[in-house]
Parts: structure tokens; C-alpha cells; sequence
């Protein structure tokens, strides 16, 4: 199994889309959750926008993104963008070098779940005792500071919580990739994280079970050393919550 | 002169903030705005080289010819997404609320071996669980069948755990009043307790219904007949085989969104609640 290339290859395309996602929906989520926090005028407006997304299903968001925004057409708006500006237009998903469609792919969930994060921050945030900024203020801390020694800080527990969640949902990504990448019914060589794997392993013209369950074992261990190493850096549970 | 400086300086800041939020909230609803705008496109629009920022001509056609295609099953697909996400949202609220009331009120001997295991499979993530469920329910011999879609998903850890911990911290004085007036643990559960829980059982109701109704992997691989695709998997075959017309593609992903759309502008209050209650459970 571990010597199986393709399985291994899909353990390098996870690894390589969370390096990339979970730190950029971290830092948007926890952007977002910090502009909305500090509106006062049309707070729960903004809230609802980012928000909205989370009733929307991967399937119509590949949709969305594969048939409309980075169809490779010129009218797809990403190409009319581009066409604006005199660029180009990308064939975004039918070469494999250069890779764009991980572009298309990451933006997609990027926008899926976003505001799902920004609430699990915003709670935080919420959380926080407005005694702690009033006592900063008196103390002459400003911005950046006050963000870098209260807010963070405060905001450990929830920070700990999302980034395990995104590493777990990028290790259980299917949806999007399977969406986007496959065409006529195929999929790709290339571009498959460990639940495509999985899936034409155990489930396609093979339905190799003992393969499958092999794989998943593995990936049920990876996924649970990450936890606990996370969790010990993170020091998780150090304060009871 | 300090405090002028800073008050025009938290203007330009608050410009800012405002302006950035603007500016992403804009790019937030643009996958919206080309959903509707493509769905009332004509095909021959849609292909056009050119860009276009609305249809040139509202296609309505678009709408009727979907439930008249024969390709796509949309209204039987429709239906089997309802039948599914309403059992699950419905069975998950009695079996989990049930168990969660049962582990936090009475007390047996097995009842923190029993919650400890139900916990424990909280950390196996449904990735790796898929495999050997689909081995268990074809042999069952449910491909194919809404039970097959419906039933595994039913007993869900999370909301049980959730569940639990939600009914600890209920107050007992009103559960010891019901129980002093005749009433066992089921007529207190069902009389004074699920009453009084309603802001949490919507929590988690809408959260459950969202992804029951968004669910993909689980409905693909045990929906193999086209009489039992769910909405999402008549939108994934379609969008995968492009042999379809693009603009009806985009009406029907209209249409499947609409419901949660729907909700979301009503019950949003709850949905954020559940949000914040299950995120921080585990996934």
C-alpha cells in the first residue's frame, strides 16, 4: 500500500492543498470575523453576505466556477477579466502544467466556508471581556498591539478548534476536486487527494475493498498524529476549555 | 492637537474597514449573481464570445424545459433530496436528543462507557468510515434504496454528544417539579424538557438539514440508480458529462439552492447558532 504510487501521490496532493488552504481560510476567516466585529452600521448585513455561501453545495459551486467563472471560454469571467485588461485567456482546467486549476479549486472552497470560520471567530471575539481592551487603551496599546497581546491570545481555544477542523475537511476533500477535475465521466491522473484516491480505488471498475480499508487505516493514523501533535503545540486543553 | 489626529485618523480606518468589507462582500455574492444571470441566459448567449452582464433576453423557457427533460429526473431528484434531508433532520433530532437526555439524566451503570464510546468515534473522520459502510449497507442489499441513503446517517455522534451536554446544563428544578407531578423520564423529555430546548433543537435541526440536503459523497456512491439520485448528484452528472444544455444546468442548481435559501432568510438566527455550537464540537 505505501509503496502503491498513486497512493502516495495522493497523500503529496493533500499535503500540498492544505499548506495552501488552511492557512489562507485561517487568516481571511479571522479578517473578516475582525472588520465585521469592530461594524457597527450594517453589521448583520456583512455577517449574512459571507455568510451565505454556506447553504450553497460544493456541486453548485464547482458548478459556478467550473462553467462559468474559469470556463476556459472568453466570456468566462475570469477570462473577460483578464481580456479587459488585454490579457490573455486561460484554459484554466484543461492543462495540468501550469497546475491553474488548483487556482480554481481553492478559490471554490475558499469560498464556501469562509463565513462558516468568520462565525466560529466571531463567537470568540465575543466572547472576549471588554475589560481587557479598556484596560489596554489605558495602557496606551493601539491596533496592532492590542490584536497581537488580547485578541489572539483570547482567541486561542477557537484558533485551535479551526484549524483542526480545516485540516480535516481539506483531508476529507472529494467534492470539489471530483466536481471540477473529472469530464465525460473521467478523471484525471493527477490531482487526487486521498478520498478520490479512495474512491476510484475501492468503488471503480477495481472495487478493490482491502485496498481501500488498507488506505483508509493509514489515513485514519495520519490524521490522528496531526491531531494530537497539533493539539500539544497548540496546547490544547491547557486552560480547561 | 493628539486627540484631532486620532479622531481623523479612526475616520480614515473606519473609511477603510468599510470599504474593504464592501469590496468583499461584493466578490462574496458574484458566484450568485452569474448562478441567476446564466439560469435566464439563452444557450446561444451563453457561448457568445462576449461577455455579458445580463441576458440579453430573459429565457424563462429555461425553467419549464427542465422539468420537461427527460435527461435530468429534477423533480424526482427534488423530492428524494426533501424525503431525505426531512427523515434525517427529523431522525437525528429524536434518536440524538433522546440519547444525549438519556446519558445526561439517567443514571445506569454502563452510561460513561457508553458516552465515551459514542465520543471516541467523533475523532474517526467520515473519510475513513465510508469504505466499510458501503461494504455493510450493499450487503444489506441497500444500493440504490432511500434507506440505504437515509438510515446510516442517522446516528450521529456529534449531535448526541452535543445533545448531552446541552441537557447537563438544563435546569432540574423544572425536570424534579414534572417528575414529582407523575411523569417518568419520557413524558418529562417530551412534556417539559424538548419544549423548553427550542432555540438548541433548531440549532441543530437546520445544521443537520443543510448538510443532509448538500450531502455529495455518501448519496454518490449508494445512489446508483437514477431513481434514487438525490438533487446534488442529478446536478454532479450533468456537470460532468456536459452533454447538457449550460443555461438549464445553472436553472437547476437555481433551483436546488432556492430551498436553502429560503431557510437561510428565515431561520439564519439558528443556522449561526448551530454553526457555533457544532464547529466548536468537532466537524
Amino acid at each position: 500500500m505505501l509503496r502503491d504510487p498513486a497512493f502516495r501521490s495522493s497523500l503529496v496532493t493533500f499535503l500540498a492543498f492544505a499548506v495552501f488552504i488552511v492557512p489562507t481560510t485561517f487568516v481571511i476567516s479571522l479578517g473578516a470575523a475582525l472588520l465585521v466585529a469592530r461594524t457597527r452600521v450594517m453589521q448583520s448585513f456583512f455577517r449574512s453576505v459571507f455568510f451565505l455561501p454556506t447553504a450553497c453545495s460544493y456541486v453548485v459551486a464547482a458548478l459556478v466556477w467550473k462553467m462559468s467563472i474559469f470556463s476556459g471560454i472568453r466570456s468566462g469571467l475570469a477570462n473577460a477579466v483578464l481580456g479587459w485588461f488585454g490579457a490573455d485567456s486561460i484554459p484554466w482546467l484543461s492543462l495540468a502544467d501550469p497546475p491553474w486549476y488548483w487556482l480554481v479549486i481553492v478559490t471554490a472552497r475558499l469560498w464556501l466556508q469562509v463565513g462558516f470560520y468568520m462565525i466560529l471567530f466571531l463567537a470568540g471575539i465575543q466572547r472576549i471581556s471588554p475589560t481587557l481592551y479598556e484596560a489596554a487603551a489605558i495602557d496606551g496599546a493601539e491596533g496592532w498591539k492590542v490584536f497581537r497581546h488580547i485578541t489572539l491570545p483570547q482567541l486561542r481555544a477557537t484558533s485551535t478548534a479551526v484549524l483542526l477542523l480545516l485540516l480535516i475537511n481539506a483531508f476529507q476533500a472529494f467534492d470539489e476536486f471530483y466536481n471540477i477535475l473529472s469530464t465525460f465521466g473521467t478523471y484525471p491522473p493527477y490531482a487526487r487527494p486521498p478520498l478520490v484516491y479512495l474512491y476510484y480505488t475501492a468503488l471503480g471498475s477495481g472495487q478493490d475493498f482491502g485496498h481501500g480499508s488498507a488506505g483508509a487505516v493509514i489515513l485514519t493514523l495520519i490524521i490522528a498524529i496531526v491531531a494530537v501533535v497539533q493539539g500539544r503545540i497548540l496546547r490544547l486543553g491547557d486552560r480547561g476549555d | 492637537m493628539a486627540i484631532v489626529r486620532s479622531k481623523r485618523q479612526s475616520r480614515i480606518t473606519g473609511w477603510a474597514r468599510y470599504s474593504a468589507l464592501a469590496a468583499a462582500a461584493l466578490l462574496f455574492l458574484v458566484p450568485f449573481y452569474l448562478l441567476v444571470r446564466s439560469a435566464f441566459m439563452r444557450e446561444q448567449d451563453l457561448g457568445s464570445p462576449d461577455y455579458h452582464w445580463l441576458p440579453p433576453v430573459w429565457e424563462t423557457s429555461n425553467l419549464t424545459g427542465l422539468f420537461d427533460n427527460p435527461a435530468i429526473p429534477m423533480a424526482r431528484s427534488l423530492l428524494n433530496s426533501g424525503l431525505i434531508a426531512v427523515t434525517q433532520t427529523v431522525g437525528v433530532l429524536v434518536v440524538s436528543g433522546l440519547a444525549g437526555y438519556g446519558l445526561a439524566r439517567i443514571p445506569y451503570r454502563w452510561s460513561n462507557a457508553v458516552f465515551y464510546t459514542i465520543t471516541a468515534t467523533l475523532l474517526i473522520p467520515a473519510a475513513v468510515t465510508f469504505v466499510p459502510s458501503f461494504v455493510l449497507v450493499s450487503t444489506l442489499g441497500w444500493i440504490s434504496t432511500l434507506r440505504g441513503l437515509i438510515i446510516p446517517g442517522l446516528f450521529q455522534a456529534l449531535a448526541t454528544f452535543l445533545f448531552r451536554q446541552f441537557f447537563l446544563g438544563f435546569p432540574k428544578e423544572i425536570e424534579e417539579a414534572a417528575f414529582i407531578d407523575g411523569l417518568g423520564y419520557w413524558g418529562t423529555f417530551w412534556k417539559i424538557v424538548v419544549p423548553n430546548s427550542f432555540g438548541f433543537v433548531a440549532a441543530i435541526g437546520t445544521i443537520t438539514f443543510i448538510g443532509s440536503w448538500n450531502a455529495f459523497l455518501w448519496p454518490l456512491v449508494i445512489g446508483r440508480d437514477q431513481e434514487s439520485w438525490t438533487v446534488q448528484i442529478a446536478l454532479s452528472t450533468f456537470l460532468t458529462a456536459q452533454s447538457v444544455q449550460v443555461s438549464q444546468l445553472f436553472m437547476a442548481a437555481l433551483v436546488a439552492i432556492v430551498p436553502l435559501l429560503l431557510m437561510f432568510l428565515f431561520l439564519q438566527r439558528w443556522i449561526v447558532e448551530g454553526v457555533e455550537r457544532t464547529g466548536i464540537g468537532g466537524d
